[in-house]
């Protein structure tokens, strides 16, 4: 089956800091991976790569079938809209409103009537939890409002890729395992690649099929999410399992 | 020769951004081919920059205008020159300190605000979230930023040109004891079209350049908090400049 996302050999430095080393890296269609990490190893950039907002200093990426190296901001176009991302830090439009910016990706791309656009977003709004929100602004919200918000417009419009970067971050445990479901019944609706970056990594393994533990700049391990805590190399064990004891040092280990 | 390694070092920064902004004004007049305007964000800016900037403009102006009359009126009364006593304080205002006091304003008021609201949106990702969504940021942002400064600027210096001769007349009938006649004929026999025309013109070079800059620090932004700061701070001083050598240039070319 071809791969939603491919990555051969990647590079990408900030400063004098090699940020990834040589990631290569594979998503199957319709495939859903968690990719986890220590903080700052470069899982955000991964996402950012893989949708053409980042460029790498080498390597190869092709996202749905489609090289985004080299490719100008124009070229890209296309196939951002094939894709959905949400953003570590929401990336909210604090000029709108939180019904205007779950619609803006509809109405941006066009082809919708109004009365469908607000429908949709309507029952976006809906499955997040935010109905009776739709006329605030997001600086009027919390953060976990906020995020829930994000994944509405990421979501709302069925597209073939979707990013996750940091789903649940700052949400309490139900509220955790409620978006969770709805991205797992959205997945089975629309059949989605689905990529996402979390540190909550139990409940991102009930998530996803398969997780990719990135470790100084290469994926250290790759296996089944489900016995993702007795994987072989104990340095997952010890990340996954949030031990003190252990390879992993403890500076790799803030967040 | 540790000054040389900042002369330098300034050198390279200065140029480095000189660079950035022509780079900007290039994106900015390729994206009006063909011209696509986000209408909305247009008129929300056309509003935002120039109608609550009238009253700051006018205050500006009238009090320049009586300024100019305030420093030239006593000459005229010693010489007895009373038909030039609204040539005077017109000349200055509507080929000079008209212009640049208001494109100041402006810069202080408008270019700091809009260095601001860009640059939280670049620490906050909203640009990369527009980018993701397959929308050009300089399209959809800084394009209608540029517009509406240069259009209101131009209608603000037309505002304050008015308000400003009728300041000066109203300082010289109060102050100095010049006929409202005296004034009114001295503006319409002394000063011609091109006085007005020059000014207006300048103004819509000094939009340009306070738009470009302003824009150009607020997407160029590194950093948080702090960074937001040095941007705003950055952008007016180089609105600033820019405005004074634009106006020297101007001057010395058209006269």
């Amino acid at each position: 089956m071809q791969a939603a996302i491919r990555l051969r050999d990647v590079h990408k430095h900030y400063g004098r800091r090699d940020v990834l080393a040589g990631v290569s890296l594979d998503v199957p269609r319709g495939g859903r991976l968690g990719l986890i990490g220590p903080a700052a190893s470069g899982k955000s950039v991964i996402c950012k790569l893989v949708c053409g907002l980042e460029q790498p200093d080498r390597g190869e990426i092709e996202t749905l079938g489609e090289s985004v190296v080299g490719k100008r901001e124009v070229q890209l176009g296309a196939l951002r809209r094939r894709i959905g991302m949400l953003f570590q830090n929401y990336a909210l439009f604090d000029f709108l409103s939180v019904e205007e910016n779950v619609a803006f990706p509809l109405v941006q791309r066009g082809g919708m009537t109004p009365e469908a656009i607000a429908e949709r977003v309507a029952t976006r709004l809906r499955a997040v939890g935010l109905a009776g929100s739709e006329h605030k602004l997001t600086g009027e919200l919390s953060g976990g409002m906020r995020k829930r918000v994000g994944i509405a417009r990421a979501t709302v419009a069925d597209a073939e890729l979707v990013i996750y970067d940091e789903p649940t971050a700052g949400l309490d445990p139900v509220t955790t395992q409620k978006i969770y479901d709805l991205l797992a019944a959205d997945q089975q609706r629309t059949g989605a690649t689905v990529l996402a970056v979390s540190s909550d990594v139990v409940a991102l393994a009930k998530f996803v099929d398969e997780i990719a533990f990135l470790y100084h700049g290469h994926i250290l391990y790759r296996g089944p999410a489900a016995t993702i805590g007795d994987a072989p190399d104990p340095l997952v064990r010890q990340f996954v399992r949030g031990e003190l004891e252990g390879p992993l040092r403890m500076e790799e280990q803030r967040a | 020769m540790k000054w040389i390694e900042n002369v330098g070092a300034g050198a390279i920064r200065i140029a480095e951004e000189v660079g950035g902004i022509l780079l900007l004004t290039w994106q900015v007049l390729r994206s009006f081919v063909p011209p696509r305007v986000d209408r909305q964000e247009l008129f929300k800016n056309l509003h935002k920059m120039g109608n609550r900037s009238v009253p700051i403009v006018v205050l500006t102006a009238f009090f320049a205008g009586g300024l100019m009359t305030l420093q030239t009126g006593p000459f005229v009364k010693k010489f007895g020159a009373h038909a030039l006593a609204g040539w005077g304080a017109g000349y200055a205002v509507l080929r000079e300190i008209g212009p640049i006091l208001i494109a100041l304003m402006f810069s202080g008021r408008v270019g700091a605000n809009n260095t601001a609201e860009l640059a939280t949106m670049t620490v906050t990702e909203q640009l990369d979230g527009l980018r993701a969504l397959a929308i050009d940021p300089v399209r959809f942002l800084v394009v209608p930023r540029v517009i509406s400064m240069m259009v209101m600027l131009v209608a603000l210096t037309v505002i304050g040109d008015l308000v400003a001769l009728t300041g000066a007349s109203i300082v010289g009938r109060a102050m100095l004891d010049i006929e409202w006649a005296t004034m009114f004929h001295s503006f319409a026999d002394n000063l011609k079209p091109y006085d007005f025309l020059h000014g207006v013109y300048k103004s819509l070079a000094f939009g340009g350049a306070i738009a470009v800059t302003s824009c150009y620090f607020g997407v160029t932004v590194r950093g948080g908090a702090v960074g937001v700061g040095k941007a705003v701070n950055a952008a007016v001083v180089a609105a600033a400049v820019s405005i004074m050598l634009l106006d020297f240039f101007l001057t010395y070319t058209t006269g």
